[in-house]
């Protein structure tokens, strides 16, 4: 067991598929000798050298573009985007290629590809720099999408998308890049399978289901809330695609309450998606209908009301309020 | 402000573009001629200080070979086209016209090339031995692709435009870094005498009106960055639907490559010789790591951009006679007849392999079967997936209660029920 960050457990991932894995590679924008923006790719260009830590041309449709073309030819790329809202210019390759290029080589080709993408406010930047978009790519079939919330999972979760044969988008909490954590290098212990949602805390009143940058947040509101007498169960979702609907099941008919908080907006959400999942599956159970906490229906503020706009504890606890009201 | 007045840190003491104009013309060995033909369309052969030499290393079968695969593929075109006609395909995107700048250039590439097509080349699809009927399947709507792009290296088609340019560049780089290990493990002892894999290159094609995509744009960059082997081949067969391509380009569009600083060719696209020269020469700098390599093949789309579409709104039928008159099948025959290489009897023998080529994929296209929608479940994902399985799941217990009814099922619960419930299915196996 050790100590590290996030972005450094990120970091000793990448370090270790790229020594394991002769065929991953790392490409993306300032990657190299800045290590990234947020450093996660710190050193890795002095020990692999530039053909395995590539400095792109700035296109992401480029990156994401030749990540394709490389894993047709057997190699397993990991894209950086640099910023949740850079990745549009290539999502057009992510969505209409990435996705489908198993699918409609009928079994045929496969395309690893990786790509990495440090998401969600909280850090007080400027436009595009904050935004949540996971809703928009887990709605196309063929990615799979997974967000770590600490350092253990952050370390392993990143070799086991490389490892996955499907692409994988990891969606990285960049205001959680700092947290530190104890990670044990040797075994990934229950973090062995990605996809599946982790019960962080458990309760028997309500739950919540967060992932990425909300985990803490959740956790000190259920903290809070047990203050009040109320016992709350907190759930790490940890995979958006796919969800793992049999956990959150679960604890839905043990608590009979649900409340799921994200930042992105709460409308055309993953929120919306798992209260009409958990209500054709858990109907019964429900106490109250799903409450989803989550962004309001705009573009990300500006930083100076990114407050008002994140959902935060006091947010949680009144959606937990409510659903107790029923 | 004059240019003498900006700072420049990474051209200090070059005049880039001097310099790559010197570059190119040491590669091209002279300065690369506004377009390059050899095979004029009355059908005589000229000559070029460059590609010449290609030219004259093709021997009288390969010269009737390419004139059988152009006259092969354009009865196919018709033949497909007829097929929509009679509503056997949803939609055909005929070729008519482009025969020259495919078979050249396809004839030119070598088994260990990789090819990315758009979704035309069906030309090229033939000197990379698709089997023709396979590349119906997707425009009869029973599969997106259709065919095992390992088995020929000819990818699938796209309809993304541009979409597949970083894809093939991508793949260039992979070639370019397998090269490399391989070339270490050599250094490293390796395994004696392994024969030395040949040279790879990959060759992607797109349309006039493709290349204004940003794809194209970022492919570029990229090929030039890294050096990648790859030959970009257009084909600018000068309308993007009912768009003029003087609408996506104000300058020849090989003109462009040298703002990417690698060497772009305007080749005649209706001339096989030079297209199957111009493309040798390419791959060749491809493969043997001097980088990337845009052929802009100057050629005409002479019937509809697809068979939805009407060229009788945009374009006049005197354009289309100038170009027929430039013909890439009739200027070969006149030269083969002209010099004693083909008679009545091969030209006879041509039209009859067309005709049973036509036959054999009329007979296919209405064999073609039907895929079981269990196999779009089995393949939207690799790995297992819980949402995938959760719904084929659902999927089975609906079809499964149409089973007892006397009314018949609907139609796509019939063919599954029907077909084996074998989830792993692929069309490959078929
Ligand atoms: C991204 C994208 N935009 C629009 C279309 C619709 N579309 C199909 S073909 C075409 C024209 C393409 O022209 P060009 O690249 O010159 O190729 P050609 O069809 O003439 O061979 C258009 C606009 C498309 N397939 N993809």
């Amino acid at each position: 067991m050790t100590t590290m960050t996030i972005a450094k457990a990120i970091n000793e991932g990448l370090r270790a598929t790229l020594t394991n894995n002769p065929r991953a590679l790392l490409m993306g924008e300032d990657i190299g000798a800045l290590g990234g923006v947020y450093r996660v790719t710190d050193g890795l260009i002095a020990d692999f050298g530039a053909d395995r830590v590539v400095d792109t041309p700035l296109a992401e449709s480029g990156i994401i573009g030749t990540a394709i073309g490389l894993s047709l030819r057997g190699y397993q790329p990991v894209c950086e985007i640099q910023f949740d809202g850079f990745v549009f210019p290539g999502f057009n390759q992510i969505t209409t290629q990435l996705a489908k290029m198993h699918s409609r080589s009928n079994g045929n080709l496969t395309v690893p590809v990786v790509i990495r993408i440090p998401y969600g406010g909280g850090i007080g930047s400027i436009e595009h720099h904050s935004e949540s978009p996971e809703a928009l790519f887990a709605h196309t079939a063929g990615l799979r999408i997974i967000t770590p919330s600490n350092p253990h999972d952050a370390y392993w979760m990143i070799q086991q998308a490389v490892d996955c044969q499907d692409p994988v988008i990891v969606f990285e909490p960049k205001r959680r890049y700092w947290l530190k954590g104890e990670v044990d290098t040797q075994t990934p212990g229950a973090s062995a399978d990605p996809f599946k949602a982790h019960v962080l805390r458990e309760g028997t009143d309500a739950t919540v289901v967060v992932y990425g940058p909300l985990v803490p947040v959740a956790l000190a509101a259920a903290e809070a809330a047990a203050e009040d007498g109320h016992s709350v169960e907190v759930i790490d979702l940890r995979s958006i695609s796919p969800i793992d609907f049999d956990t959150v099941t679960a604890s839905v008919q043990k608590t009979g309450r649900l409340i799921v908080a994200h930042e992105a907006p709460t409308f055309g959400g993953i929120g919306g998606e798992i209260a009409a999942r958990i209500s054709e599956r858990a109907f019964h159970s429900l106490e109250a209908p799903v409450i989803r906490v989550g962004g309001f229906h705009m573009p990300y503020p500006v930083a100076k009301v990114e407050e008002d706009y994140l959902p935060d504890i006091d947010r949680i606890l009144e959606a937990l309020d409510r659903a107790l009201a029923y | 402000m004059g240019a003498t007045h900006l700072p420049s840190t990474e051209f200090d003491g070059t005049d880039m573009d001097d310099q790559l104009e010197a570059e190119a013309e040491a590669q091209l060995g002279a300065p690369p001629e506004p377009m390059v033909q050899l095979l004029g369309p009355d059908g005589s052969l000229g000559s070029d200080p460059v590609f010449s030499k290609y030219a004259e290393k093709l021997d009288p079968d390969a010269l009737r070979g390419f004139y059988a695969d152009m006259a092969k593929i354009r009865r196919f075109d018709v033949e497909a086209t007829a097929l929509q006609r009679q509503g056997q395909l949803a939609l055909w995107v005929p070729l008519t016209g482009q025969e020259a700048a495919q078979i050249g250039s396809g004839r030119a590439s070598q088994p260990q090339d990789y090819i990315f097509p758009t979704y035309r080349e069906h030309g090229v699809a033939l000197t990379r031995n698709v089997d023709l009927a396979e590349l119906l399947r997707q425009f009869r709507g029973v599969s997106n692709g259709g065919w095992n792009p390992k088995d020929t290296n000819f990818h699938l088609y796209t309809l993304v435009l541009a979409a597949q340019t970083p894809h093939a560049v991508g793949y260039a780089m992979g070639i370019q870094r397998d090269q490399k290990l391989a070339a270490a493990n050599a250094v490293d002892g390796g395994e004696p005498g392994q024969p030395e894999e040949p040279k790879a290159a990959v060759m992607v094609y797109f349309g006039d009106g493709a290349s204004s995509e940003g794809d194209v744009h970022e492919s570029m960059v990229f090929a030039s960055s890294y050096q990648a082997p790859v030959v970009f081949f257009c084909q600018n067969n000068h309308w993007a639907i009912s768009v003029p391509s003087s609408v996506q380009t104000r300058i020849p569009l090989a003109n462009r490559a040298k703002g990417y600083g690698f060497p772009g060719i305007r080749v005649d696209g209706n001339d096989v010789i030079a297209v199957h020269a111009v493309t040798e020469w390419a791959l060749e700098q491809a493969r043997e790591g001097n980088g990337p390599v845009l052929i802009e093949a100057f050629t005409y789309r002479v019937g509809a951009h697809t068979t939805a579409d009407d060229p009788t709104k945009y374009r006049g039928s005197d354009e289309e006679s100038l170009w027929r008159a430039k013909d890439p099948l009739d200027r070969l025959e006149k030269y083969l007849r002209a010099e004693g290489l083909a008679d009545d009897a091969f030209f006879e023998q041509v039209r009859a392999d067309g005709d049973e080529l036509a036959a054999y994929v009329r007979k296919t296209t209405h064999d073609l079967e039907t895929p079981d929608i269990r196999t779009a479940f089995a393949n939207t994902y690799v790995e297992a997936h819980p949402l995938v399985a959760e719904e084929l799941a659902w999927f089975e217990e609906y079809s499964a209660g149409f089973a007892d009814e006397e009314t018949p099922a609907p139609a796509p619960a019939t063919e599954a029920r029907s077909a084996a419930a074998e989830p792993e299915i692929t069309e490959a196996a078929n």
